[in-house]
């Protein structure tokens, strides 16, 4: 597909005997906001390992952007454009929300072999990284340690980190995980401002989240894609249902 | 950041004034033995804050640091026995050498973490501790002596005891000024960044290994000229100058003074050595105060004695 | 090649030892994530008391008895006083906390027992060579080592595999949170492992005091060594210690035989025997650093934390 940004082909991984990804297929067009929904245990954590290059898959293949990048390790794959976000949250615990985003300006503004200048005055790093709190909303906490955030906060920061290093794609790993509802309401507006200017894939349990902001839905059960297409089609598919939808009917926040 | 007279700030001052003064304090008495204590002091601060710039702020836990002190002295001790006793020669083959070793052991070694890391630092320790144990010629187990200081020309005399003395003092001064530099620059970043968090570093896409690498070698480098000057100032080389308990030592001093503090290395040598001097004179067991004192601190003491002066606790 | 059965018996018994101090230190590690420099100390305290029992009650296997009883309290008391308060901490300041409670314990037994070293006898049946192989005369002692060890190394496996204490052990050494919320002691585990550990660190001791030496600093040697073997076998995992062991004591006792003799084929007189003793002394570290570049986390590594 010409239009796509993101191809999986018949991505297989094996952990001893157990399959947990089954030759998953998907790709994902310039603009949309895709969300991936299943089950715990379904193989969503090892999918995302395949796309980040932390898992090396048994068969199959990755495309960004026209380039196979199966084998491309993880630390390239920003470079190219592909960020993410972490479902628990992996920062710099000791350092300031503003030190954290500076960071991941830094990585993408050349090599850091500079030995001299005191980074935390560079406008160069530290401009941007402020810009990008503010997007999220964070520009009050830039000085608080990451420590004293609170939770929501931090899953703030993480998507604020992502942002920071200008990338065409998201990968969003359950951004709402462990949200109450305002900070959940709050984050789906960020994300909504966020579908027109980029490419997300969205892993998400909270139901509310997908079908507000999903342009298409794709349901991982047992690391396969038993379904894929706009939600209302989902909905209405009988074997997710089944599956999954029929499960979480009553549980609204996942 | 207020810049106001903190204990922390005050007693560094303090420090750095002392140290400036022991010649003079030598002059008075006619004594130097003083002079040559601090002047140890400074050398093993140095060695010790090497190990700090790998340890406290990159978390990489070397228990094989004295290799390079090791190596930095013999580089010295055997262009001296080979006639060469030129400084502008002895000094840089010293760090050449250390920082070569220094990129070989890290090359393997930082594909590990961890224990092993610490296991497999040791282990390239005690190879070239066998290596140097193994040289018949330049004295192997009993060590050499050296009969020369390292020469500089007309520039400077490091016979001078006085003139060795601001050296040293010079050049560790100007170490913890870099360090500080490096710590605080882009580079520095990258390394504390590692080791806070090295999954999410590689995620935003930094290729981590390379920078932990340069600052094994910066470190090796720097305890190579550590170990030069440890060779001028014992006229002595020996394989136990890397000893793992050497090493083992390093550890001690960084830990203790506070690490990621600019004067922690310096702190903890000093008190570290000092405080061996002292008991070894009061008592034939110092150890038995030594042994529990290091306990204590390990167990109490968040952030070394940097983190009692108010200093910025382990995280 | 009778030379070479000797030297690999030796070998053997080497890796028996070494099996014995590096099966409680893997524990230690694997269980409670604590790296102690001090377990070498456990080994020298094991040696000295069965020389001091053994004088006392002019038997070498009372001596023994005693002395392994003796070690076993002072590790559960370090376990209770010092050690426990270091879980969770940093690495670091493990290595602070031990080397300092080493170089306590030197000095402690410079001062109980004085700078020179002690000895201890062996009742005579045992000072006897035995004939293994035609032509090949063995001391009946060494292979009283060997054969007890593997006893031991038997029983602890029996404890570790079949019994309960066994099964929380194993499961603390691949989950410690795991362990802890289900309930268990966790304090008396830990105080019981330790434990374990100083006994077999002291019977290590106290088995190689009449071959080889009782004299301060004996355990920094070894204990190297043991952590060579540990690292190699993979953190947390017995069998990983015993094969270890068993590779380590082999490849040194070979290695300090043969490689100076083959060299001296190759180099001259004063390059070969330089290189000889330099390479023989490293060849554990050779070992060990080749290991962890194909294997990074060791041959048996217990888990993933």
């Amino acid at each position: 597909m010409a239009d796509a940004l993101l191809e999986v082909e018949s991505l297989t991984k094996r952990f001893g005997g157990v399959v947990a990804s089954d030759q998953i297929s998907l790709a994902l067009k310039h603009g949309e906001l895709h969300a991936i929904i299943g089950p715990n245990g379904a193989g969503k954590t090892t999918l995302i390992g395949q796309l980040t290059g932390e898992i090396a898959p048994d068969a199959g293949s990755v495309c960004f952007d026209g380039r196979d990048i199966t084998a491309v390790p993880v630390y390239r794959r920003s470079a190219l454009g592909l960020a993410r976000s972490f479902q628990i949250t992996s920062l710099f615990m000791d350092f300031t929300a503003l030190d954290n985003v500076a960071l991941a300006v830094q990585a993408h503004a050349g090599h850091s072999f500079r030995f001299w200048r005191d980074a935390r005055r560079d406008r160069a790093l530290r401009e941007p990284a402020l810009a990008a709190l503010a997007g999220v909303g964070l520009a009050g906490r830039a000085h608080m340690t990451v420590a004293d955030l609170s939770h929501g906060e931090r899953r703030q920061l993480e998507i604020a980190m992502a942002l920071a290093t200008k990338p065409r794609m998201l990968l969003l790993d359950e951004p709402m995980a462990g949200m109450g509802p305002e900070e959940s309401a709050r984050l789906i507006e960020i994300l909504r401002r966020l579908k027109n200017t980029m490419t997300i894939l969205l892993i998400e349990h909270d139901m509310d989240a997908v079908f507000a902001l999903a342009d298409r839905i794709s349901v991982l059960v047992y690391g396969r894609i038993i379904a894929s297409g706009d939600p209302d089609a989902i909905r209405a598919d009988v074997a997710v249902r089944q599956a999954y939808l029929g499960e979480s009917a009553g549980a609204a926040h996942g | 950041m207020s810049k106001s007279l903190t204990p922390r700030v005050a007693v560094n001052v303090l420090l750095v004034l002392l140290l400036a003064l022991v010649p003079v304090y030598a002059a008075l008495t006619g004594s130097t033995f003083a002079m040559t204590l601090f002047a140890r002091i400074m050398i093993m601060a140095l060695a010790a804050l090497s190990l700090n710039l790998i340890m406290g702020y990159g978390g990489m836990v070397s228990f094989g640091h004295a290799a390079y002190l090791g190596i930095g002295g013999y580089a010295v001790g055997i262009l001296a026995k080979e006639g060469i006793a030129s400084g502008f020669v002895q000094w840089p083959a010293a760090i050449a050498a250390s920082a070569l070793y220094a990129l070989v052991v890290g090359a393997l070694s930082l594909r590990t973490r961890g224990v092993y890391f610490i296991m497999i630092t040791l282990a390239f320790a005690q190879m070239i501790y066998y290596v140097a144990i193994g040289l018949d010629r330049y004295g192997g187990d009993d060590g050499l002596t050296i009969y020369r200081n390292s020469q500089f020309g007309g520039l400077i005399d490091i016979g001078d005891k006085t003139v060795f003395y601001y050296l040293c003092f010079a050049l560790l001064m100007a170490g913890i000024y870099a360090v500080w530099r490096i710590v605080n620059s882009r580079f520095g970043l990258v390394i504390q960044g590692a080791r806070s968090n090295e999954r999410r570093m590689r995620a935003i896409g930094f290729p981590t290994f390379r920078y932990k690498l340069a600052c094994f070698v910066i470190a090796g480098a720097m305890c190579g000229l550590a170990g030069a000057l440890l060779a001028n100032h014992t006229s002595y080389i020996s394989p136990a100058m890397m000893s793992w308990t050497r090493s083992g030592d390093l550890i001690v001093m960084a830990v203790l003074g506070g690490m990621r503090a600019a004067f922690g290395p310096l702190i903890g040598a000093m008190t570290f050595l000092l405080l061996e001097d002292v008991l070894a004179r009061a008592t034939d067991y110092p150890n038995l105060i030594i042994g529990p004192l290091l306990l204590i601190v390990a167990i109490y003491v968040n952030g070394g004695i940097d983190g009692l002066l108010g200093g910025a606790r382990r995280g | 090649m009778l030379y070479f059965t000797e030297q690999l018996l030796n070998g053997i018994q080497l890796g028996m030892l070494l099996f014995l101090l590096a099966a409680g230190l893997t524990l230690i590690f694997g269980i409670m994530d604590l790296v102690n420099l001090a377990h070498g100390s456990l080994y020298m305290i094991g040696a000295y008391f069965a020389a001091t029992f053994a004088d006392w009650t002019d038997s070498f296997v009372f001596g023994a008895i005693l002395a392994l009883f003796a070690t076993l309290v002072v590790g559960m008391v370090l376990e209770m006083t010092a050690i426990r308060r270091l879980y969770g901490r940093d690495h670091l300041d493990h290595v602070l906390a031990t080397f300092g409670l080493l170089l306590f314990f030197n000095e402690l037994v410079r001062l109980i027992w004085g700078p020179a070293g002690l000895t201890l006898s062996l009742p005579s049946e045992m000072l006897n060579a035995v004939q293994v192989l035609p032509g090949l005369y063995y001391p009946i002692y060494r292979l009283v080592i060997i054969g007890v060890t593997l006893a031991v190394g038997a029983a602890l496996y029996v404890l570790v595999m079949r019994s309960r204490l066994g099964m929380l052990i194993r499961a603390g050494a691949s989950n410690r949170e795991m362990v802890g919320a289900l309930g268990i002691n966790i304090k008396l585990l830990y105080t019981l492992v330790f434990g374990l550990g100083a006994a077999l660190a002291g019977f290590a001791g106290l088995m190689q005091a009449p071959i080889l030496t009782v004299q301060i600093g004996m355990g920094e040697n070894i204990l190297i060594a043991a952590f060579v073997v540990v690292t190699i076998g993979g953190i947390g995992s017995i069998r990983g210690a015993f094969v270890a062991a068993m590779l380590v004591g082999i490849v040194d006792t070979i290695g300090r035989a043969f490689v100076p003799d083959l060299l001296h084929v190759y180099l001259n007189e004063a390059a070969a025997s330089s290189l000889g003793r330099a390479l023989s002394s490293m060849s554990i570290y050779l070992l060990m650093a080749l290991v962890l570049i194909v294997r990074p986390a060791g041959l048996f590594p217990a888990a993933s934390r």
